[in-house]
């Protein structure tokens, strides 16, 4: 399978990525690893007259202590989640649940930037993301802007980043010693979700979110809020059911996965008490 | 579009339409059919070769996208008549049966060993799971893996 002809741009930096794409509006799209983008173009659910290669601007591949969060490079890897010392310190939830996308090759190409800006509810970076409560940084032609991860995600691959904005860093908050843990549940090696959890607990506080539960990925805000109140944690997974408004389809029925949304969210709430 | 490429260690240039894949490029541009397209959907890892140094799947790579790299195929392993151990290492543990995942096999656990030179059988079968064999041949796979990190 071939995709659809269109033109290749390489960018040196963000801001000509930026500009390259400002003139073409909605027909352009950022490449990264391209391990998104290029499976729909090759199957020509997308179809974008031209792509600008931004997987050469090197200075947005980086994993940062900035204090009270982790800066991460949009450009990083996953296969750079996966093993970073900086990372397994004060955010070991989303490195380990960088080591569970795809297998070895794609995790060498996929990045967390490109994963995130594609917004699919049933990848599991931009649900533990949500979770962990990260902030997005976008850069667009007028300059820079945060945009909170509860805010970002509008619809099934739908982002609050305008057409001609590109994401350049994620800002994650350093767990502090938080229990946490990642269940995703499916069929086979290296298969999608069919329902993933991203939790993490300390003392009264959690963040749950869930993975294709819906068209965009799930804060469980009922199952937080349950938690924080004093609500055992059966209880609390229990509500993760009523959480989202999740699809049938070849894999798994509606109702099958709200049944398993409340048993993972149940194991994931267990493992991340002690 | 110019492309240049060092291939199994020979620079090769070349003139593609951007949306020429890698795996394309591979085989009908440089005649390198070792290089199979399976699942063509980045499932099953028959395409897997090796870019600057690391396993990638090739079908869903665009060969502009490996554009001064280097791109490392089965046909780059054996030096002369002298196989590569781990290819060696397939041969004298039947680690293939129809032979179609094979070259991929054989690439993506390279980078496996390279990564985790001494792994566990689980480790093994974790770090193949990019990989898929339609005629099942796992355990021999595995037994492969496993006796080319001890040579």
């Amino acid at each position: 399978m071939i995709p659809a002809p269109f033109d290749y741009k390489r960018a040196g930096s963000a801001a000509e990525a930026i500009s390259i794409v400002s003139q073409y509006g909605d027909d352009a799209k950022f490449l990264a690893g391209g391990h998104s983008l290029l499976p729909l173009m090759k199957l020509r659910l997308a179809q974008p007259a031209v792509l600008v290669d931004i997987a050469r601007v090197n200075d947005l591949s980086y994993i940062r202590d900035a204090g009270d969060h982790i800066a991460i490079g949009a450009l990083t890897r996953h296969t750079e989640l996966e093993h970073s010392s900086l990372l397994q310190q004060h955010v070991p939830l989303l490195s380990h649940a960088a080591s569970h996308v795809g297998d070895p090759q794609v995790r060498h190409r996929g990045t967390l930037g490109g994963s995130i800006a594609h917004a699919d509810p049933a990848s599991d970076l931009p649900a533990t993301t949500l979770a962990l409560g990260a902030t997005y940084v976008a850069q667009g032609p007028n300059g820079t802007r945060e945009i909170a991860a509860t805010d970002f995600y509008k619809g099934f691959l739908e982002s609050a980043l305008a057409a001609d904005e590109m994401l350049t860093e994620v800002r994650v908050p350093k767990m502090d010693g938080a229990g946490w843990s990642f269940q995703k549940f499916n069929r086979r090696a290296q298969d999608w979700a069919i329902v993933g959890v991203a939790a993490w607990r300390k003392g009264s506080n959690a963040g749950v979110a869930l993975v294709n539960m819906g068209s965009t990925p799930v804060l469980a805000t009922s199952v937080n809020n349950a938690i924080s109140q004093g609500s055992s944690v059966e209880d609390a997974a229990r509500l993760a059911s009523n959480e989202a408004e999740p699809q049938d389809d070849m894999n798994a029925s509606a109702d099958y996965r709200r049944h398993l949304a409340s048993v993972l969210v149940r194991r994931a709430l267990e493992q991340s008490s002690c | 579009m110019k492309l240049s490429i060092k291939v199994n260690g020979v620079s090769r240039d070349g003139d593609v339409e951007p949306r020429t894949l890698l795996v394309q490029y591979i085989r009908e541009h440089l005649g390198l059919t070792g290089t199979n397209i399976g699942c063509d959907t980045s499932s099953c890892g028959a395409c897997t070769v090796h870019m600057n140094g690391e396993s990638v799947k090739s079908c869903t790579m665009l060969a502009v996208q490996a554009d001064g790299c280097e791109v490392l195929t089965i046909e780059g392993l054996a030096k002369g008549d002298e196989m590569h151990p781990m290819q060696k290492a397939f041969m004298e543990n039947h680690g293939l049966q129809c032979g179609y995942c094979t070259p991929g096999m054989v690439m993506a656990a390279i980078g496996l060993l390279k990564e985790n030179p001494s792994p566990t059988e689980e480790d093994v079968r974790i770090g193949l799971e990019g990989n898929l064999c339609r005629c099942t041949g796992y355990h021999n796979i595995v037994k492969s893996v496993l006796a080319a990190a001890k040579s």
